[in-house]
């Protein structure tokens, strides 16, 4: 089979620094890949890259097809908060313009929008100005703004920063559900356990590939030292793995104060507490 | 009655009339999406290249139309490029540009100190100037303006909320920010006679941030924008006839006033709502 998107030897920088270096990577229909990494690895220009939105500096980005239907979901830190658009205006700016040439939805193009914002549980929410939602439902309208255009690839970078755990969740449980209907996604995040919970594919990134595989590949405590360039602990019961970083080695007790006493806590204090 | 009909029957006010009703829907139409950019500045500094060029045309004698339009457009796209390849930024990019070209044209009136007064109505507005060249040439940039907005309405909105994604979308980004600054240094040309120099910037961007405060979806902030910038054109001229100011500074201050007053109202609604949502503790 073909793959959607191939980067053969793909090397990318800002003036002299080099970001990216000997980029050879696949995306194949129906693969579900994140890319893991440090800040600064070069995930959002991998991304970007993909997107057409830079231009290698060496190698070459392919796509099967010219046409390819590619959407994005950025970034939330890119989004301007105070622009006056709601939810629903958001989401139908990412239906093809040149079907309709009229500055107004038709009603089909509402209704698809709506079906959209319901299925991800937001449809009450469409006429409320996105700086009114929370992160949780603000990552779903970017969501289901890249869905309208019905994608064939869904690219998406560090889609649950800035939401709780229950709805980073709920984001990478249908992101999975896309998945299996045949939509093939590529994201980047820094949350390792929700990738090693539902990302089959794991690209492990720091300025070059690391390691690509299956989570359970990947996430070892070699491989993440490497690429993170720290100490890490990996943890596998029945089929889960939990990943964290070592904490340095001093004690909380020895620095917080105690924020109920407002003294030095001890050991007294929090037993009392308890 | 006759306080509104009197003024019409002289054809200046007639003319100063459709021009300051078009120039102000115009500006407040185009301003919405200057100050959704961030680069409120630009109708400031556009005015003022303008002015070096119209200047220009003046010595080598030609229109000036001509010569303001073709600056105009020169300094548009200098800034767009510059914006759009390097990493200057826009208030940057628009302040070196169009400053030099307003230096050019100061340096040429101090050189040639002898017409220097036909400016001042280029610098402050003139209604009485108003000829129908002059409107031919404002329903023509209202026409075309008009046009880009309507059947280009989805890019312009999805480019000026996020270019970069907006690209991913497949909206041809370059094409239409190359167009919507051209459109722009139209409409600040065609505004000079009736605005002023030095008035037009505050056209562009008091309505659209008075009505900012007011809603929060953006096809109504268009729509109220603009006819809060024609209502203000046609009011301004009579404030401007009955007490003897230049048309451009009248309809300006009216808009500035307009402006104090959502502020004011937005406030006073906010403070309302906290008293209200915020619940009060005290003794049972």
């Amino acid at each position: 089979m073909n793959p959607l998107i191939e980067l053969k030897g793909v090397a990318f920088g800002y003036g002299s620094f080099n970001v990216l270096e000997e980029i050879d990577l696949h995306l194949h229909p129906g693969q579900f890949v994140g890319l893991v990494g440090p800040s600064g690895a070069g995930k959002t220009s991998l991304l970007k890259l993909i997107l057409t939105l830079l231009t290698p500096g060496e190698g070459e980005i392919q796509r099967v097809r010219p046409d390819l239907r590619i959407t994005y979901v950025p970034q939330i830190e890119t989004v301007d908060w105070s622009f006056p658009v709601t939810a629903e205006e958001v989401v139908l700016m990412g239906l093809d313009h040149r079907q309709n040439i009229w500055p107004w939805p038709r009603t089909r193009e509402r209704k698809r929008a709506r079906e959209i914002l319901d299925r991800l549980e937001i449809g009450h929410l469409a006429e409320r100005h996105i700086r009114d939602l929370s992160g949780g439902q603000q990552q779903r309208v970017f969501l289901a703004r890249a869905l309208v255009a019905d994608p064939e690839v869904l690219v998406l970078d560090e889609p649950t920063t800035g939401v709780d755990v229950r709805s980073a969740e709920n984001i990478f449980h249908w992101l999975t559900m896309l998945n299996k209907e045949g939509m093939t996604i590529l994201l980047t995040t820094h949350d390792l356990n929700m990738a090693a919970a539902h990302v089959p594919w794991v690209v492990c990134l720091n300025h070059c590939i690391v390691a690509q595989g299956p989570p359970q590949e990947i996430f070892t405590e070699e491989i993440l030292g490497d690429a993170y360039q720290g100490d890490f602990i990996v943890i596998r019961q029945n089929d889960l793995i939990f990943v964290q970083q070592r904490p340095h080695p001093h004690g909380l007790n020895e620095v917080l104060p105690d924020p109920v006493e407002g003294g030095l806590p001890n050991h007294d204090s929090v037993e009392k507490i308890v | 009655m006759d306080v509104l009909l009197a003024p019409f029957q002289y054809e200046f006010f007639r003319n100063g009339t459709i021009a300051a009703v078009l120039v102000g829907g115009l500006c407040a139409m185009i301003g919405v999406y200057i100050v959704l950019r961030g680069m409120s500045f630009i109708g400031h500094g556009l005015s003022h290249a303008v002015f070096g060029g119209a200047v220009v045309a003046f010595i080598l004698q030609f229109n000036f139309y001509v010569g303001a339009v073709s600056w105009g457009f020169i300094a548009a796209l200098l800034i767009n490029q510059t914006v759009r390849k390097t990493t200057i930024s826009a208030d940057a990019a628009i302040g070196v540009v169009t400053t030099a070209s307003f230096a050019l044209g100061v340096a040429l009136i101090s050189r040639y100190r002898r017409f220097s007064q036909s400016f001042d109505a280029a610098l402050f507005g003139n209604v009485l100037g108003v000829t129908p060249t002059d409107i031919a040439v404002i329903v023509f940039v209202t026409l075309a303006a008009t046009f880009m907005v309507f059947f280009f309405y989805k890019q312009l909105l999805f480019t000026t909320f996020n270019t970069e994604v907006a690209q991913v979308y497949g909206i041809p980004t370059v094409w239409i920010e190359t167009w919507f600054a051209l459109i722009l240094a139209a409409v600040i040309i065609a505004a000079v006679q009736i605005m002023g120099v030095t008035m037009i910037g505050a056209a562009l961007v008091v309505p659209p941030i008075t009505m900012r405060l007011l809603t929060d979806s953006f096809h109504r902030l268009m729509i109220y924008s603009t006819i809060l910038g024609a209502v203000t054109g046609l009011i301004g001229m009579y404030l401007s006839f009955y007490v003897d100011v230049s048309s451009g500074a009248s309809i300006v201050l009216l808009q500035s006033i307009l402006f104090c007053i959502a502020l004011f109202y937005v406030a006073k609604i906010r403070n309302r709502r906290q008293l209200v949502e915020t619940p009060v503790y005290g003794p049972t």
